[in-house]
C-alpha cells in the first residue's frame, strides 16, 4: 500500500470501460448449477424428476462456457498487463484479492475440519452415552461404542437401517480398515506417508523456481515449475489409487459412516484443490516456455498460483495430522 | 484509457456490461428493493393466515414455504445486496477512488444474484414444493425430510456465497489500495469503516456456510452420515456450523447500518460524530466476539452446561461495544443543532428501536431464561426489531440522505415524514405485540395458534398491512425524486453533511476522482 502511494500517485488506475465477461460467465455458472441440480434430483428421486437426459447436456454446456468465459477473462487481463496498462496500485488490487482468496479458502476447508474435530471429540463419545450428552443412549443406539477410526456404526450396531428408532436416511456399512497409520500393513505401503513427502518436497522446488524468476534465471525457473508440476501429478496419482484402495480392497465408501463421510469430504476437496493449484502452475509454465511471459519483475500470475500451492501444502500437513496419524 | 470523459453506454448493454461502480450500486438497490417488496409478500400471506386462529387462506405446508423464503429473500436478497449497493455508490466517492479495484468482477457479484434468486423463486412450482424448512434449514428438516427442490435451493445458496465474497474482496481491496493519498485509515469515514470489517466477516464465514450447504448436499445424493447419528454424524452438528455462520451474518447485516448512522446523525446534529475511535474500536470488538458466540441460538439443543454458560458469558460482553455505540451517536445529537428531515426521522427510529432490540438480545442471552424464550414469538420479535428497525430503518434513513447527492433531484419532504410516521407506528403495531404473545408461549412458524393470542395478532396482522403498504409510498417518493423531483443545485445538500462525497456534483458524473483528491488535515467524518 505504501508503494501505492508514493510510487503511483500520478498513474491513473485501469478501468476497463465495459465488458461482456460477467454476464458470460454469469450464464455458464448457472447452466452448470441449474444443469447440475437436474442431474443430481434424477439421480436421486428418479422417476417423478425425470429430464431424459438433458439435464447433463445443461450441465456440459454450462461448465463449457464458464470455463471457456474464464480463460478469455484471464487472457484478456494478461493482454492488458502487457499493454502496460497496469499500475502498480492495480497490481496491488490483484495481489489482495488473491490473498483474501485464499483466506475464504481457509475458512471453507475449516468447516470440514471443524466438522471432524467435533465428530471425534463430542458426538462420538455423546453418541455411545459418555457425559452430558450422552443421556439418550440407552434409548437410540444401545450397545454402541465409540473408537476413531470407528469399527461399527450406530445403526449397524442396532441391527441395521430398518430396525433403528429413529427416522431412516440411508444404509450406513463401515469399513473393515481404515486410512490411518494404525491399519497400514507397513510403513512404506503407506500411500499417505508418499503423498506427505511429495507435496511437502513440491512446496521447496516451488519455492526453488521462485527465486530462479527472481534472479532472472529462465532456465531454473522452468525446470524447478516443471518438477513441481510432476510432483502435482504423482500426487493425484497415489490420491486415486488410495481412493481404488478404499472403494475396493478396505469397504470404505462415503457410505461408511461418518469416517467415511469425513475421510472423502476431506480428501476430496483437497484433491481437488491440488489439481486446481496444479492446472494453475500448468498454465504458468506454458506461458514462460511458449509466450517468454514471465520475468523477474513481473510475474503475478506465478506468484499467485505459487500463493495457492503452498496453501494447499499446508492443508495437506494439517489432513496427515488430523485424518490419517492421530 | 486516455482523459476521456464519456458517459454511459446506451441501453440494455450499459447495465449488462458495466463497470461502474455507480451503475452497479444501482443495480443492486433496485433488486434489493424489489427482493424487498417479494420477501414482503411473503410476509403479508403469513400475516394474512394468522390475522384468526384456525386454518385461514393457506395449507400448513405452503405457510412453512412462506415463512422459509420470506427469511431467505429478506436476508440474502434484500438487506445483504442493499448495502452491498450503498457500498458501490459510496465508498469509492468517500476515500476518493476512481471506482472500485477490480470492476469487471463487482459487475459479475451483482449478475449472479438474479438468477439465483430466480432459481430460489422457481422452487415453489417444482414438484414437492419449496424448501418448508425455515430460513436456518436444520437438518434432518433440510436433508431426510426435504423436498427434492433443496438441491436447487443448495446451490442458490452456493452462489449467493459466491457473490457475498467477490464481493467483500472487491470491497476489502478497494478500501485497502485504493485510498487517496493522505485518507489515512483513521480519517475514513465510519460508515467505509464498518464496511471494511462487514467484508472481512463475510469473507470469513460465507466459505463456512458453503460448507454447510455442500455437506448437506452430500447427504442427500451421495449417502454421507454428516448430519445422520445412524452413521455416526450429528444433526445438532449442523446448528453449529449454521450458526458459526449464522451469528457473524446478523453483524453483517447491521455493521453498515451502524455506518450510515453514524454519517447520518452528525450531519443532522450538525457536529462531528462524537468518539468516533471509540466507534472503530467497538466495530472491531463487535465483529471479533460474533466469532465466540454462536451457540446461544442453540440453548434448548442439549449443550453441556460449561458451555452455556460460556455462550452466555461471551454473548452479554457484546452489549458492552454495542452499547458504546448507542451513548456515542446519543451523545453526538447532545446540545446539536438539530433538524428532523427524513434521514434523521428514521434514523432516530433506528436508534430509539434497535436498542430495544438490543435489550430484548440482552433477555435472550440469559441461558436459563431462554429455555422459556426459545423458537416463540418473542424471538421473533427480538430479531424483527433488529432487522427492520435496525437494518432496514437505516437503510431507508441512508436512501433519503444520499438520494439527492445521486440523482440531483430532491424527494418529497412531506411524503417522506408521512412514510416514517406510518413505518414508525406500523412497524411497532406489528411487533410489539409479538413480544407479548411470545412471552405467553406463542410458538413461531406455526400457521395455527391457541386462542389466547388471537386479539394480539390480529393487531400484528393489521400493524403488518400498513408497514408493508407504507413501502409502496416510498417506493413512489423515490421514482417521483428521480423523474420529476426539485433539483438540488448544492454540493452539499444537506448543511451539516461532511465528506469527500459532498464535494462532488449533485448528481455526480459517471467518473469521479479520476485524479485523486487532495485531502484536508481536517479530519473527513
Amino acid at each position: 500500500m505504501s508503494s501505492a502511494e508514493t510510487s503511483s500517485e500520478y498513474e491513473k488506475y485501469y478501468v476497463p470501460e465495459s465488458s461482456s465477461l460477467a454476464v458470460r460467465a454469469t450464464i455458464g455458472l448457472v447452466l452448470s448449477v441449474f444443469g447440475g441440480g437436474l442431474v443430481l434430483n434424477e439421480m436421486t428421486f428418479g422417476g417423478t424428476h425425470d429430464t431424459g437426459g438433458a439435464a447433463k447436456w445443461v450441465l456440459f454446456a454450462g461448465l463449457a462456457m464458464f470455463i471457456a468465459t474464464l480463460t478469455y477473462w484471464f487472457r484478456t487481463t494478461i493482454k492488458e498487463n502487457k499493454a502496460g496498462m497496469n499500475s502498480s496500485q492495480l497490481s496491488n488490487s490483484y495481489v489482495l484479492g488473491m490473498f483474501w482468496f485464499i483466506f475464504s479458502e481457509v475458512m471453507f476447508f475449516a468447516a470440514f475440519f471443524g466438522t471432524l474435530l467435533y465428530v471425534r471429540w463430542l458426538a462420538g463419545p455423546w453418541l455411545a452415552g459418555e457425559g452430558e450428552g450422552g443421556r439418550m443412549n440407552f434409548l437410540l443406539w444401545e450397545g454402541f461404542e465409540y473408537t476413531w477410526p470407528p469399527v461399527t456404526t450406530p445403526q449397524e450396531v442396532v441391527g441395521g437401517a430398518m430396525s433403528q428408532p429413529i427416522a431412516n436416511n440411508g444404509a450406513f456399512v463401515s469399513q473393515h480398515t481404515s486410512m490411518s497409520f494404525a491399519d497400514a500393513q507397513a510403513w512404506y505401503a503407506w500411500l499417505p506417508l508418499w503423498n506427505t513427502i511429495i507435496l511437502l518436497t513440491s512446496s521447496v522446488t516451488c519455492e526453488f523456481a521462485h527465486r530462479g524468476l527472481s534472479q532472472g534465471n529462465i532456465k531454473k525457473f522452468e525446470a524447478w515449475l516443471a518438477v513441481t508440476v510432476a510432483l502435482a501429478i504423482i500426487f493425484l496419482f497415489l490420491q486415486a489409487a488410495e481412493y481404488y484402495e478404499a472403494y475396493e480392497l478396505f469397504g470404505l465408501t462415503l457410505n461408511s459412516g461418518i469416517y467415511g463421510s469425513t475421510f472423502f469430504m476431506l480428501t476430496g476437496f483437497h484433491g481437488f484443490h491440488v489439481a486446481m493449484g496444479m492446472t494453475m502452475l500448468l498454465i504458468q509454465l506454458i506461458r514462460s516456455v511458449r509466450n517468454k511471459h514471465m520475468t523477474s519483475t513481473d510475474h503475478f500470475g506465478f506468484s499467485a498460483s505459487s500463493w495457492y500451492w503452498h496453501f494447499v501444502d499446508v492443508v495437506w500437513v494439517f489432513l496427515f495430522i488430523f485424518v490419517y496419524i492421530i | 484509457m486516455g482523459d476521456h470523459h464519456h458517459g454511459p453506454a446506451k441501453g440494455l448493454s450499459r447495465w449488462l456490461y458495466t463497470t461502474n461502480h455507480k451503475d452497479i450500486g444501482t443495480m443492486y438497490l433496485w433488486f434489493s428493493f424489489a427482493m424487498f417488496l417479494l420477501g414482503g409478500a411473503f410476509a403479508m400471506v403469513i400475516r394474512a393466515e394468522l390475522f384468526q386462529p384456525g386454518m385461514q387462506l393457506v395449507e400448513p405446508g405452503f405457510f412453512n414455504q412462506m415463512t422459509t423464503l420470506h427469511g431467505l429473500v429478506m436476508v440474502f436478497g434484500a438487506i445483504m445486496p442493499s448495502f452491498v449497493g450503498l457500498a458501490n455508490w459510496l465508498i469509492p466517492m468517500m476515500i476518493g477512488a476512481p471506482d472500485m479495484a477490480l470492476p469487471r468482477m463487482n459487475n459479475w457479484s451483482f449478475w449472479i444474484l438474479p438468477p439465483a434468486f430466480l432459481m430460489l423463486a422457481s422452487t415453489l412450482l417444482m414438484e414437492g414444493g419449496a424448501p418448508a424448512f425455515g430460513w436456518t434449514f436444520y437438518a434432518p428438516l433440510s436433508t431426510t425430510y426435504a423436498p427434492p427442490s433443496v438441491t436447487f435451493f443448495i446451490f442458490a445458496i452456493h452462489i449467493l456465497g459466491v457473490s457475498s465474497i467477490m464481493g467483500s474482496i472487491n470491497i476489502i481491496a478497494t478500501v485497502m489500495n485504493m485510498r487517496a493519498p493522505g485518507m489515512t485509515y483513521m480519517k475514513m469515514p465510519l460508515f467505509v469503516w464498518t464496511w471494511l470489517i462487514t467484508a472481512f466477516l463475510l469473507v470469513a464465514v460465507m466459505p463456512v456456510l458453503a460448507g454447510a450447504v455442500t455437506m448437506m448436499l452430500m447427504d442427500i445424493h451421495f449417502g454421507t452420515s454428516f448430519f445422520s447419528a445412524a452413521g455416526g454424524g450429528d444433526p445438532v452438528l449442523f446448528q453449529h456450523i449454521f450458526w458459526f455462520f449464522g451469528h457473524p451474518e446478523v453483524y453483517i447485516i447491521i455493521l453498515p447500518a451502524f455506518g450510515v448512522i453514524s454519517q447520518i446523525i452528525p450531519a443532522f446534529s450538525r457536529k462531528p460524530l462524537f468518539g468516533y475511535a471509540s466507534m472503530v474500536y467497538a466495530t472491531a470488538g463487535i465483529a471479533i466476539l460474533s466469532f465466540v458466540v454462536w451457540a446461544h441460538h442453540m440453548y434448548t439443543v442439549g449443550m453441556p452446561v460449561a458451555g452455556e454458560l460460556f455462550f452466555m458469558y461471551a454473548t452479554m460482553l457484546i452489549a458492552v461495544p454495542t452499547g458504546v455505540k448507542v451513548f456515542n451517536w446519543v451523545t453526538t445529537m447532545w446540545r446539536g443543532a438539530m433538524t428532523f428531515e427524513t434521514p434523521m426521522l428514521f434514523s432516530i427510529g433506528f436508534l430509539v428501536l434497535f436498542t430495544i432490540g438490543g435489550f430484548t438480545g440482552l433477555m435472550l442471552s440469559i441461558a436459563p431464561a431462554d429455555f422459556q424464550y426459545h423458537d416463540t414469538y418473542f424471538v421473533v420479535a427480538h430479531f424483527h426489531y433488529v432487522m427492520v428497525a435496525g437494518a432496514v430503518f437505516s437503510m431507508t434513513a441512508a436512501i433519503y440522505f444520499w438520494l439527492p447527492k445521486w440523482t440531483g433531484r430532491m424527494y418529497n419532504e412531506t411524503m417522506g415524514k408521512v412514510h416514517f410516521w406510518v413505518s414508525f407506528i406500523g412497524f411497532n403495531v406489528t411487533f410489539f405485540p409479538q413480544h407479548f404473545v411470545g412471552l405467553a408461549g406463542m410458538p413461531r412458524r406455526i400457521p395455527d395458534y391457541a386462542l389466547q393470542f388471537a386479539d394480539f395478532n390480529m393487531m400484528s396482522s393489521i400493524g403488518a398491512f400498513i408497514y408493508g403498504a407504507s413501502q409502496l409510498l416510498f417506493l413512489y417518493n423515490v421514482i417521483a425524486a428521480i423523474v420529476a423531483g426539485e433539483k438540488v443545485s448544492d454540493e452539499k445538500v444537506w448543511d451539516g453533511a461532511e465528506g469527500l462525497e459532498w464535494t462532488l456534483p449533485s448528481p455526480p458524473p459517471y467518473h469521479t476522482f479520476e485524479t485523486p483528491p487532495k485531502i484536508e488535515e481536517q479530519p473527513a467524518h
